[in-house]
C-alpha cells in the first residue's frame, strides 16, 4: 500500500510539478468548455482565455518566489 | 504528412533533443572518468526500461474512446507544456538559472572521481548513467506517448524521439565534450509552446469545442502561445510584476537576480 502511494505521488509530482493550482485550473476549464459545448454554446475561446490566466498567474507566483530568495 | 504530424514529429524531436544533450553530459562524464563498459551497460538498462514504458503503455491509450483521449492527452500536455514554459520564461528573464551543462559536467566528473574506482563492473557507473538515462528519458517517453496516441502514431513519435538522440549523440561524439552550446532554454520554451498549443487544442476538441478553421487554427493557437510567452519575458525583465506587498528588498533581489543572466 505504502508502495502504491509513494508511486502515486511520484507521477502526481512528475505531471502536476510544484505549481498545482495551474494543474486544476487546467481542468476547470476543460469542465467549463464541456459544460458550455454541451449546452450547445461555442466554446473554442474557454482554453486560450484560460491558458493565458493561468500562465501569467503561474508566472507571478514563480516570479515573486525568485525575487523573495534573492 | 499533415500539419498535425509535423507539429508531433517536431515537438517530440526538441523535447527529446534537449533531454539528451543533459543525459549525455551525466554519460560523458561518468564514463571518461570511471568505466565505459558500465556506463553503457546503465545506458542500455534505461533505454529499454523506456522503451517498455512506453509499448506498455501506447496501446492502453490508443484503445480509449477518442475523445474520451483527446480531453485526458490535452488536459497532461497543457499540465506538462505550461510547466515547461513556466521555467523557460522565468530563465528567459534572469528570474532562473540557465541550465549549464559544462558545470554540470564538472560537478559529475568531480563526483564520480570522489567515490574511488572499482576493477571489473562499476555499480557507481552503472547507477548514474542509468538514473541519468531514465529520468530526462522519462519526459520524452511521456511526450511520445501522449503525442503519439493522440494522433494514434505512436511510432513516428518514437522515430522523431531516436532521430534527436541519434542527431545528439553523433554531435557529442564528434565534439568529445558535452553540448554547453546548444540554446537549451529557446529549444525548452520552443517545446513549453507546442506542448501548450496542442494540449489547449485537444483538450478544448475532447471537451466537445470546435475550432473556428479546425486544424488550421493551430497556426493560430502557436504563435498566439509564443507570443504570451515572450510578452511575459520582456514584463519581467522589464519589471512590470512589481507586487504590491513587494517590499524594496524584494525589488533589489529581484534586480540581483535579473543581473546574473
Amino acid at each position: 500500500m505504502r508502495q502504491v502511494l509513494i508511486f502515486l505521488i511520484g507521477i502526481w509530482d512528475f505531471v502536476v510539478g510544484d505549481d498545482w493550482r495551474t494543474a486544476v485550473g487546467v481542468v476547470v476549464a476543460l469542465g467549463l468548455t464541456a459544460l458550455i459545448s454541451a449546452a450547445g454554446g461555442s466554446a473554442w475561446w474557454v482554453m486560450p482565455v484560460a491558458v493565458l490566466g493561468l500562465l501569467t498567474l503561474s508566472v507571478r507566483r514563480a516570479a515573486r518566489e525568485a525575487s523573495r530568495r534573492g | 504528412m499533415s500539419g498535425t504530424e509535423i507539429g508531433l514529429a517536431v515537438s517530440v524531436f526538441l523535447a527529446c533533443a534537449v533531454e539528451a544533450v543533459e543525459a549525455l553530459t551525466i554519460v560523458l562524464a561518468v564514463g571518461t572518468t570511471r568505466s565505459w563498459s558500465s556506463t553503457f551497460a546503465g545506458v542500455g538498462a534505461a533505454v529499454l526500461a523506456l522503451a517498455l514504458i512506453v509499448v506498455a503503455l501506447g496501446p492502453a491509450l490508443t484503445s480509449l474512446p477518442i475523445d474520451a483521449l483527446r480531453v485526458l492527452v490535452g488536459g497532461l500536455l497543457l499540465v506538462f507544456g505550461l510547466q515547461w514554459l513556466r521555467k523557460a520564461i522565468l530563465r528567459g528573464a534572469g528570474l532562473k538559472a540557465k541550465h549549464d551543462e559544462l558545470q554540470t559536467y564538472r560537478e559529475e566528473t568531480e563526483a564520480a572521481r570522489a567515490n574511488g574506482r572499482h576493477a571489473g563492473f562499476d555499480g557507481y557507473s552503472f547507477a548514474i548513467a542509468f538514473k541519468g538515462v531514465l529520468l530526462e528519458g522519462l519526459e520524452v517517453a511521456f511526450i511520445v506517448l501522449t503525442f503519439g496516441a493522440n494522433q494514434h502514431d505512436v511510432a513516428l513519435a518514437g522515430v522523431a524521439a531516436a532521430a534527436a538522440v541519434f542527431v545528439v549523440v553523433a554531435a557529442g561524439t564528434a565534439a568529445r565534450a558535452p553540448l554547453a552550446r546548444v540554446p537549451e532554454n529557446t529549444m525548452k520554451l520552443a517545446v513549453g509552446v507546442m506542448l501548450s498549443s496542442f494540449g489547449m487544442f485537444w483538450g478544448a476538441e475532447g471537451a466537445g469545442a470546435r475550432w473556428p478553421g479546425g486544424d488550421a487554427a493551430l497556426l493560430a493557437i502557436v504563435p498566439g502561445v509564443l507570443l504570451v510567452a515572450l510578452a511575459l519575458v520582456w514584463a519581467l525583465q522589464r519589471g512590470t510584476y512589481t507586487l504590491p506587498s513587494q517590499t524594496s528588498d524584494d525589488s533589489a533581489a529581484t534586480e540581483t537576480a535579473t543581473a546574473r543572466t
